[in-house]
Order: structure tokens, then sequence, then C-alpha cells
């Protein structure tokens, strides 16, 4: 009994920690799919939802539904910026040339925010109540059931709006062949800048639900955007169910092997994932071969 | 040529004018120079710090920087030590190994100090005792690292208290209750490490058995899966060891998961932001830290009280922050090195010397003894044991 009781918490643990990783991982999805480039600054997003909540809450005193509408808000003009102001004046943009400019700018993006709110760690109060809930025996906090809320919204919206509507079809077309969307009547740059404003609404968003658990300062988007490009990895680079499966069987994954292996190998647990994953399938484990891709 | 022309004598009034200047020039200086010296009698005492003002260990070098600041402002508007003023050059280590004996060579080469204050860490301390011990200047490092002054060091001393003797007080709490079990739970760094090899250095000297032994990243946002293993195993206490916000995502797991063992944390939290950071979490947490977080809660019969409450309201009404016992080594080293000129003189040798002879100094770290055997200086009293009551520290008598 003790042991499914053990058994039964790392499961629940794994796929709660899987949802922040789904969540920040379908940042990377969004603009990847619209542009074809991983965003390496997406964790920094993660960080500003978090931080800027705090700011608008601790700092101007606002309630805690306005500041977090401020802080997407926010994160969203930061993530405008960032395209105009370091994709778009770039001549001969391919990939490798964008990706590289996305670490600069994450490196760049953490240092001001160090400078602005200083190297303190911060907490966000829960949304709803503190106590922890039991479900046979292990035990979940609400915030969690926020965070897997929220995920799954994310997803259904964002599959209907990629699958449906006119502006998410055009993004599409932009990742499979630019210069064949622009020929159709497709404005390629004002995709992308608009692909750059979703991803980082998303990433803010994801940033903000989690700061109650896993607190938040100016250098949390390190780690958990490296987790989230390890979930979106493993989900082919999906923005539907491959990247959240993707993110809970990552967190699964680390869970159970803290739990049975060692807690100093759950880092190493998901980079390894990740390199098995880029060298025997790289396309993803959800995902069918797409060969005319490339 | 009998008369000048017109044009060489205005050159000629020129020149007299400016002679006079320089005349006068000269004279100005001179007379403030005399009277520099009658103000000035003794020539300033310099005294150099490294500090790790910024970079991942400015939790330590802010307040230990505005510490020293602040005693040598103060001692120097008391009149100096015998007449002579301290000046204080501080210079920022970041952390970095390399930065700290650049800087340490500067201060000695170019600045000539007699004795130097800090480094803030344990690495910093490490890379700049070679230096200190081939040039001759005593150094009062502000690092808790235990290798320090283990084995003794002749120019070298410290005014942090070491890990062993946190990790005593706990145990000696332990035993107290009759806990035998316990389990450990400490961050994958150096101050993590440390905590964990004396952990289980000391465990058989107080009949404790580690039962289960666990570590975490300090870049870790959950860790759930650590406190169920340590959950299902029969320890009767845990025991976490690490600075913020590790610690704190510890506490609230614990809460979440419902363990109702006891949580004993290291002295590397006993800071307010853990509480502000753990929130409900924190309740009940059992931690050993400097007397500083609770002068006012000791006895009037400590040694240390008056030292205490001095160095908290002075602090509190000049940076409109708490001090904490980091910014407190900064206080002892300072302390302890302007009794040792006091009492010594104001060259290297005669402070080295005199450190060595220091007896029963209250400090804010404890009461340093210093000797020939021990550059530490300090006993387990110099720790308490508080519990977090209410969103506050409480004494555990």
């Amino acid at each position: 009994m003790d042991d499914f009781r053990q058994l039964f918490q790392y499961v629940l643990s794994g796929l709660s920690n899987g949802a922040i990783y789904a969540l920040i991982g379908f940042g990377f999805a969004v603009i990847y799919n619209a542009t074809g480039i991983i965003n390496f600054a997406q964790g920094e997003f993660v960080m500003f939802g978090g931080m800027l909540t705090i700011f608008f809450l601790t700092i101007l005193h606002m309630p805690l539904v306005p500041a977090i509408l401020m802080a997407i808000l926010g994160s969203t003009i930061v993530g405008i910026l960032f395209e105009r102001l370091a994709i778009r004046p770039l001549k001969d943009a391919n990939p490798l040339r964008m990706i590289i400019i996305t670490i600069g700018a994450s490196i760049f993006i953490r240092g001001a925010a160090m400078l602005i709110w200083g190297k303190d760690t911060h907490a966000l109060p829960a949304f709803s109540s503190n106590d922890p809930l039991y479900i046979a025996g292990a035990t979940i906090l609400p915030q969690h059931l926020w965070i897997l809320g929220v995920t799954v919204l994310i997803i259904i919206v964002s599959r209907f709006f990629f699958n449906h509507s006119i502006v998410g079809k055009a993004m599409r077309a932009c990742s499979y062949n630019q210069r064949a969307a622009g020929l159709v009547g497709i404005n390629v740059k004002n995709m992308v800048l608009l692909s750059f404003a979703l991803s980082a609404a998303i990433g803010s968003l994801a940033g903000i639900i989690i700061a109650p658990l896993t607190m938040t300062s100016y250098d949390v988007g390190v780690m958990l955007g490296l987790k989230g490009f390890c979930a979106v990895i493993i989900g082919g680079m999906s923005s539907g169910m491959g990247t959240i499966m993707g993110g809970l069987l990552l967190g699964l994954l680390e869970s159970l092997g803290a739990g049975f292996i060692s807690a100093s190998y759950k880092d190493a647990i998901a980079f390894i994932i990740l390199l098995l994953i880029l060298f025997i399938r790289p396309e993803g484990l959800f995902r069918k071969k797409e060969t005319e891709r490339f | 040529m009998f008369c000048l022309p017109y044009n060489d004598l205005n050159k000629f009034k020129v020149e007299v004018c400016m002679s006079k200047n320089i005349f006068r020039t000269v004279l100005v200086a001179g007379l403030s120079f005399l009277m520099a010296g009658v103000v000035f009698a003794a020539p300033s005492v310099k005294i150099g710090a490294l500090f790790s003002v910024s970079g991942p260990a400015s939790f330590l070098g802010e307040p230990e920087r505005n510490t020293a600041v602040m005693m040598i402002d103060e001692i120097n508007k008391a009149g100096g030590i015998k007449g002579h003023k301290l000046e204080l050059i501080v210079a920022d280590t970041q952390g970095d190994a390399t930065k700290a004996v650049q800087a340490v060579n500067k201060l000695i080469k170019d600045d000539k100090v007699v004795a130097i204050i800090g480094p803030s860490t344990t690495g910093d301390s490490m890379a700049v005792i070679p230096v200190v011990e081939k040039m001759e200047i005593p150094l009062v490092s502000c690092a808790a690292g235990i290798k320090i002054t283990d084995p003794v060091k002749k120019w070298v001393f410290k005014t942090a208290q070491n890990d062993a003797l946190a990790v005593m007080k706990i145990y000696k709490n332990l035993q107290k209750q009759k806990m035998s079990k316990v389990a450990i739970l400490t961050v994958s760094d150096g101050f993590g490490s440390s905590g964990r090899e004396q952990l289980k250095l000391q465990a058989k000297e107080f009949d404790i058995s580690i039962i289960s032994d666990e570590t975490y990243g300090p870049k870790d946002t959950d860790m759930t899966v650590q406190l169920t293993k340590i959950r299902n195993s029969d320890a009767q206490a845990i025991i976490c060891w690490g600075t913020n916000p590790g610690p704190a995502i510890v506490a609230r797991n614990a809460k979440q998961l419902g363990i109702k063992i006891p949580l004993y944390m290291s002295h590397g939290v006993s800071s307010k932001k853990f509480i502000e950071l753990a929130g409900d979490g924190a309740e009940g947490i059992v931690l050993p830290s400097g007397k500083v977080i609770v002068a006012d809660q000791l006895p009037a019969s400590d040694p240390q009280k008056k030292a205490l409450l001095n160095y908290v309201s002075k602090y509190r009404e000049k940076y409109k922050v708490e001090g904490d016992h980091f910014g407190g080594h900064a206080y002892d080293a300072v302390m302890l090195i302007k009794k040792a000129m006091e009492e010594g003189g104001f060259t290297p040798v005669a402070i080295r010397d005199q450190l060595e002879k220091i007896k029963k100094f209250p400090g804010i770290g404890g009461t340093f003894s210093y000797s020939p055997q021990d550059h530490a200086g300090l006993t387990s009293d110099a720790f308490v044991l508080v519990r977090i009551e209410k969103g506050d520290w409480k004494l555990i008598k």
C-alpha cells in the first residue's frame, strides 16, 4: 500500500511538472511553426510573466487579475519589440542566424531583468487555496490543477486557431514555405511579428501560473526554458497534443527516475532524453515523418 | 637701448604679475600644507576589504560591505585609533576567485594595506590565502568553510561560524528529543556538499543514523520526489541544507505532502526572505542561526547582547533594512582588527600577533577566543536554535 502510494505520488508530481514543461514548450512551437526558428529567449518570456506580475502586484499594488493581465500585455510588448529590433532588421534571414540572435537576446533580457528587479527570488500567492488535495493518498496542490487547466485550454484554443482561422492558416503557410506564402498574398513579416507576440503572451502566462509553485527570479527562465525545449522536441515541434504528451512524458520520466534511481540525475535524465530523441527520432515521438518539410 | 618698447614693457608687467601669482600660490600651498600637518598629525591607516558585492554571492558581500563601511566611519568619527584615522579600500571580487587574487595583489602592492577583511566566500578565501601568506599581511575572512583555518595558517583568521558548529547544534537538539534516524536533503553546490559532509561526519558521535541521503540541484523547482522518498522511510526528522530559494521550495513541498516530522534547516536561510518565500510552509521549522536575528530575545546575561543590539540598531538606522548575520561577520572582522591595533600596533606583524592573543571578545557571530592552534575562535554556543512561529523567529531556550 505504501509503495503504491509512493509510486502514485511520483506519477502525480511528474504529471504536474510535465504540464509546466508542456506549457512552456508550447511557446517554442508557436514561433517555430510560423518562422522555422527556435526562440531560445522563450524562457525569458516565462520569467517576464512572473516578474512583471510581482512588480504590478507589490510595487504598484494592483489586484491579482489586473496585474496578471498587465503582465501578459507587458510581455507581449517585449515580444513585439524583440521581433522589431532584433529579428526584422536582419538582412539575410536564415534560421540559424536568427536562432543565434535569440540566444543573444535571452542573455540580454536576463541581464536587464537583473538590473531592474535585482537578484532576489520572489513568490506569487497561490490563485486559490494553498491546502493540498488528497487523491488516493497522494497530494497535489490546487495550483497544479490551474496549470493543467490552462494548458489544456491553450491547446484547444490554439488548435482551433491554427486549423480553422484564416490568420492561423496563414501562419502555418509561412512555416511551410515563406516565399510561396508571400506569393499568395500573405504578409509574411506580419505573421512573424504575430507569432512572436503570441508566443510571448503564452510564455508569460506560463510564467505567471507556475510562479506560486516554483517562485520566480531573473534567471528562472534558463532551466525552465530548456525543459520546455525538451518537451517540444519530444513532441516533434507540434502545436497540439504532441507537445502536451512530450511535456507530460518528460515530467513523468524525470520524477520516476529521481524517485527510483537518484534525484541527483533528475536534470541528466531530461537531457539524455533530449539527446536520444535528436539522434534517433528528430521528428519527435508523436509525429508522422514529413520528409517534404525540409 | 634706453627705452623699452611699449610691447616689452607690457610683457614685463605681465611677468611681474605672474611671478606674484606664483608666489601667492606657493604661499597658500605651503600654509595649507603646514595646517594639514597640524590637523592630521598621524597618517591614516589603510585596511583592505574583499567582498563579493555583485555576482551570485552578493547576498553575502553586500551587507558585509555596508557593515564594514558603517563601522569604519564610526571609528573615524570617534577620533580613530590612537589618533590614526582608518581608510577602508573595498574591492569587489564578484565571487570570482581570479578577480579576488587580482584584487588582493592590488590592495597589498599598490594600496599598501596593513590588514585585509574578507573575502565573502570560501572559494575566494582559499584563492587569496597563498598571496597573503607570502606577503605576510593578516587576513580576517568572512567565509564559513572549515578549511580556511583548518589547518591553521599563520596569517589567516576568520569570523564566520563553521558549518560543523551548526550541525553540532542540530544534532544536540535531536539527541535531546531522543531522535536517532534522520533524512538529509542537501543542495548540490559548495554550501550543500560541505554541510552534507559534516552531517555524515558527526552523525556517529551523536548516535544518529542517516537513513535517507537525498540531494537537489540549486535551480530545481520541485522537490516532492525526494520528500516522497523520505516520507516513505522511517526518518524521525528531516535536515535540509541549502540557501534560498531551494529550502523555501522544500518547506512548501513538505507541507503539500502533509509531512508531519520536524523539518530542520541550516543557518543558510536565517533571513526574513526565507519566511517570506516559504509562506505557511515555514511554520515550525527549526534552524541554527547566529544570534543577530533574535538579539532582543536573548537573556541580559548574554555577553554578546550589547554588541548585537548596537549593531542591529545602527544598521537599521543607516540602511533602513534589518542587519543579518552575514553583515555581522564583517562587523566582527572590523572590531577584531580595531582591538588588535589598539593593543598591538599598526604594522601587519603587530596586528597578526595581537589577533592571536584575543580572548573572549564578544562579537556578532559569537565570543571569539583565538590562539596559535585556533584561528576560527568560536564554539558551538556561537549558534542558537530558533523556531519559526507566526512568521517570526523564536529563540529556543
